[in-house]
């Protein structure tokens, strides 16, 4: 058996997955709960003067059948006071010594972090997370994505928790900022032993067409929300990339963003993430679904042989690299399986229309598509649209041989420089006559 | 226009006994699983006879963890491709999936338990580690899902294992029994095997226990004895012409037509006398080889019959004719059967009485008597202590499958009088965890 064991800067848990901070990890009795049922790790929703919440806020995307692929809140820090958190913190520890217990904190000025570092650690909190994260409401009194945004205040509350944390400092950042490497590496100078990304989006999810009000409705009006969930994973993702390959930041990452089953945790991992945090999908299944995260995170490691976590930790990270570093002489066609084909002619409407018209139709009765290997430029399209499994494969064409980046043909002047230039990449890549459209 | 001709083929074989719940292509089964709602305690894993924890493998699936999947099916029941195949599902989980209560398809979790099984049986995946020995042996008297569940769950607790069955093939009336057009032997067979590969286990075949000197010699050699012996042949009436040839009891009928369906020869106007889901087979498989009528007789009004609705909507759509309230007095013919005389009955307070002068004649050239399975208290009586209910069934402590003779524990239809492959399959694994209790104990 693999062994599931992480280690965040220190803070040591059975399994990598923990419970981000929101209201899954509320209460003591959700987070004893989620022990209980195999999480590993649980980041207590964020402690500080205690707040008062709307009534009414939540709002989802639903896609077709499936229902908050993403999802949206306008809540904001708990609103329970900071002694029965204290307590209830104290006694989860407790139950399960070996379990991480993380104190999510979100306070003003140095004096309070000062004092609420202090009664965490007195507590039992195996780590704090210092969240600079949170899009809505805090903001605007100065705090969460407030300071998320501005690396020079970030690096300096920082400081001031380290001034007196005994525990590992996390400090948790906010993607509501174009480039997300600036606070990353702002908590490293400022001494944190690790990151944990993304918080939630700011986002709107939709509005309300018969009321003229976005989602979440309060009495007929809305504010912005922190969009989390499926949808935002690529951009986490991509995030928890930048930090995890920017020499500045060095320090380990909590990885967090749409993750809900093994998969989703995986690539979190293999892209630089030494652990991950879970929101929304313990919001919409509950805490059952870690009996898949961990039968999965097992068997993909079985497979592979990696015996533990770090064994494929950034795994992916070298294999990502800037667009200029990508071999030009690579070239793949889409090849269609006609046993499997089912005929829905998606992939020549979409080449056709959407790509490169480099599908054709056999016009004999059968529905099956044909690639016109010329035309086809490799885009994957069509095998993206194909609702059959394995029916539409992208095969390799080029020999492997040649390997030739645009920072070679730059270097070697093979690179087009004017707009009407013969090396253009389409150059003789032949396009119907516009006036053949009409014809059809 | 008959719909299905005497089979003279292997092909004809196939098309006659075509799958229900074929296999699921990764897309199907992808689709499928994307549909579950992983409901919290979920109605359905309630519903399973072996409580397999259906939302999680069905996720598995969807996140395609296969393997994890078959594990999580394996973990509750070691028939989990034959009873994906085989269970009544439409009363056990999918009956049980919310998506009924909006009128939506439920979730197709037998076809996809097969999906998942039959992937690591085809692969030939290795998915479970065994403990080493504890010392202990234990006998297996019946190969049926019931015995084979126990061994599989006895080597997992560290037992050796050796299997007794009377029979050429392993897995019972699962091979014996079970409708060729819901499973086939070879995907029982090949469970089998892939069974015997994870938990490394004997069977002997054509090896009946049937003698007292038999019995004292295992109880000698092992530690404790499961007893997975089924039922026995089908129980004849007391009407005169049983004897006439044609004039067969269905589960021998069944065997025949699973073993050798070409051989099987079946007249061209049956009547199936019975009203279970045995009876639904017989006249089903009938149909399906060709008879051109096929009558089922059944002496109570339908809504009475035994058998699942769903089992007579399967035999009506194979050409099946239902005759209620109405029961043999003879079967007539000489030497071969040429007909049945019934009388007429009515069914008042729950009994059924013959009403005076109504005899009618069906002509037809074979008699299939589907009226319940032998019990086997000729066998029971060899071993010392072993007492039975009245109906036959093995007396045991219903929650430790202990016998009263507590070297002896049972399960399956010998114990639960008839039942399905899901309720042996759970009976003998939860058998052998108490007989781990009973032995182990400190
Ligand atoms: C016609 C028919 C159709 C069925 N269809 C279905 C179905 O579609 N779905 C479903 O779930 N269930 C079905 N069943 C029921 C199901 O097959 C049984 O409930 C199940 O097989 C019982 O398992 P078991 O292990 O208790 O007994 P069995 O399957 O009967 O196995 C008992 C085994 O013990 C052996 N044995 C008996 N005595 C001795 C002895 N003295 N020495 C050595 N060996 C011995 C027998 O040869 C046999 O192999 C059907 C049954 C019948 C009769
Ligand atoms: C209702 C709600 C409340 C949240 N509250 C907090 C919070 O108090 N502190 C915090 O650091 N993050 C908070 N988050 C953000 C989550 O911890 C997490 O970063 C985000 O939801 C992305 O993960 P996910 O895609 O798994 O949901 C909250 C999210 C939601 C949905
Ligand atoms: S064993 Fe039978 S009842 Fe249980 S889940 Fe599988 S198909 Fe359904």
């Amino acid at each position: 058996m693999p062994n599931l064991a992480a280690n965040l800067a220190g803070i040591r848990s059975p399994n990598p997955f923990w419970l981000a901070s929101a209201p899954p990890t509320n209460s003591g009795y959700q987070v004893m709960k989620a022990f209980d049922a195999g999480w590993g790790g649980a980041v207590w929703k964020t402690l500080g003067v205690p707040v008062i919440n709307t009534s009414s806020r939540y709002g989802a995307i639903h896609y077709r059948s499936n229902r908050m692929v993403g999802f949206n809140n306008i809540e904001l820090i708990t609103d329970r006071p900071l002694a029965d958190n204290l307590r209830e913190i104290e006694e989860v520890k407790k139950y399960f010594p070996n379990h991480a217990v993380i104190a999510s904190l979100m306070v003003e000025t140095k004096k309070e972090w000062h004092q609420i570092v202090k009664d965490v650690e007195n507590a039992g909190a195996d780590g704090v997370e210092l969240n600079f994260g949170c899009p809505h409401g805090m903001c605007e009194r100065g705090m969460g994505s407030a300071v998320g945004q501005e690396p020079s205040v970030l690096e300096t509350i920082t400081r001031w928790v380290k001034e007196v944390a005994t525990v590992p400092v996390i400090v948790k950042l906010t993607p509501n900022i174009t480039d997300i490497t600036e606070p990353a590496a702002a908590a490293a100078l400022g001494g944190a032993d690790a990151i944990s990304l993304i918080n939630t989006i700011q986002s709107i999810v939709g509005v309300d067409l018969d009321n003229f009000a976005p989602y979440p409705i309060v009495d007929g009006q809305s504010t912005n929300g922190g969009y989390c969930g499926p949808a935002v994973k690529p951009i986490a993702l991509n995030m928890v990339k930048n930090c995890a390959q920017h020499p500045k930041v060095g320090i380990p990452i909590s990885g967090i963003g749409g993750i809900e089953n093994w998969r989703d945790a995986v690539e979190h991992l293999l892209l630089g993430a030494t652990n991950v945090q879970v929101c929304t999908a313990v919001m919409h299944y509950g805490f059952g679904i870690i009996r898949e995260m961990i039968s999965g995170l097992e068997n993909y490691m079985q497979e592979k042989g990696f015996e533990k976590l770090d064994d494929f930790i950034g795994k992916a990270l070298p294999n990502v690299k800037t667009w200029e570093n990508l071999n030009l002489k690579y070239k793949v066609v889409a090849e269609i399986n006609a046993e499997k084909c089912i005929g829905c002619q998606l992939c020549y409407t979409a080449c056709e229309d959407g790509a490169h018209q480099a599908i054709s139709l056999p016009g004999n009765g059968s529905r099956i598509p044909a690639i016109i290997e010329e035309n086809c430029v490799g885009c994957n399209l069509c095998s993206l649209v194909c609702p059959v499994e394995e029916c539409i494969t992208m095969v390799r064409k080029d020999d492997g041989k040649e390997h030739e980046t645009w920072k070679d043909y730059m270097a070697a002047d093979k690179a087009p420089t004017q707009f009407n230039d013969d090396r253009a990449g389409g150059k003789g890549h032949w396009v119907p006559e516009p006036a053949a459209a009409l014809k059809q | 226009m008959p719909e299905f001709y005497p089979p003279t083929t292997e092909k004809d074989i196939e098309l006659a006994f075509g799958q229900i719940k074929p296999y699921m292509n990764p897309t199907m089964a992808h689709y499928e699983s994307s549909r579950c709602l992983f409901c919290y305690e979920a109605p359905c894993v309630k519903a399973c006879p072996t409580g397999i924890d259906i939302p999680l493998f069905i996720r598995q699936i969807n996140t395609g963890n296969v393997d994890g999947a078959a594990k999580t099916i394996y973990n509750s029941n070691y028939f989990g491709n034959i009873c994906g195949k085989v269970c009544p599902t439409e009363v056990l989980c999918e009956g049980a999936c919310v998506f009924n209560h909006q009128d939506v398809k439920p979730i197709e979790i037998g076809r996809l338990q097969s999906f998942a099984t039959h992937h690591v049986i085809e692969t030939e995946k290795n998915l479970f580690r065994l403990p080493p020995n504890n010392g202990k042996k234990v006998a297996i008297i019946g190969a049926g899902p019931a015995g084979i569940s126990c061994a599989c769950e006895l080597r997992q607790l560290g037992f050796e294992v050796e299997v007794f069955e009377a029979k050429k093939h392993p897995t019972g009336l699962a091979i014996y029994g079970c409708a060729p057009y819901k499973v086939t032997n070879e995907d029982v067979l090949d469970e089998m095997v892939w069974l015997q590969g994870q938990f490394g286990f004997e069977v002997l075949y054509n090896h009946k226990i049937e003698t007292a000197e038999q019995i004292k010699g295992l109880e000698a050699s092992y530690d404790a004895i499961f007893l997975g012996i089924g039922l026995g042949e089908t129980r004849s009436l007391d009407i005169p012409g049983q004897d006439l040839e044609n004039c067969v009891g269905a589960t021998e009928f069944i065997e025949q037509v699973k073993i050798n369906p070409l051989k099987t020869r079946v007249g061209k106007k049956v009547v199936v006398i019975g009203g279970g889901n045995t009876a639904m087979d017989a006249a089903s498989e009938s149909a399906r080889l060709g008879a051109e009528e096929v009558v089922l007789v059944y002496r109570r009004p339908k809504e009475n019959m035994g058998a699942y609705g769903f089992e007579y909507e399967l035999a009506k759509s194979a050409g099946v004719k239902g005759i209620f309230c109405a029961v043999p007095v003879a079967i007539i013919g000489n030497g071969q059967v040429e007909g049945a005389r019934f009388i007429k009955t009515k069914t008042e307070n729950g009994r059924v009485a013959m009403e005076k002068g109504s005899e009618f004649d069906i002509a037809c050239d074979t008699v299939i008597l589907a009226t319940g399975q032998e019990k086997m208290t000729g066998f029971l009586s060899l071993i010392e202590g072993l007492e039975w209910n009245k109906d036959g069934s093995i007396k045991v402590n219903a929650e430790t499958f202990q016998t009263t003779n507590p070297k002896y524990f049972a399960g399956g239809d010998a114990v639960n009088g008839g039942a399905e492959v899901v309720n042996a399959a759970a009976e003998g694994k939860q058998a052998a965890r108490r007989m781990d209790a009973f032995l182990n104990k400190a």
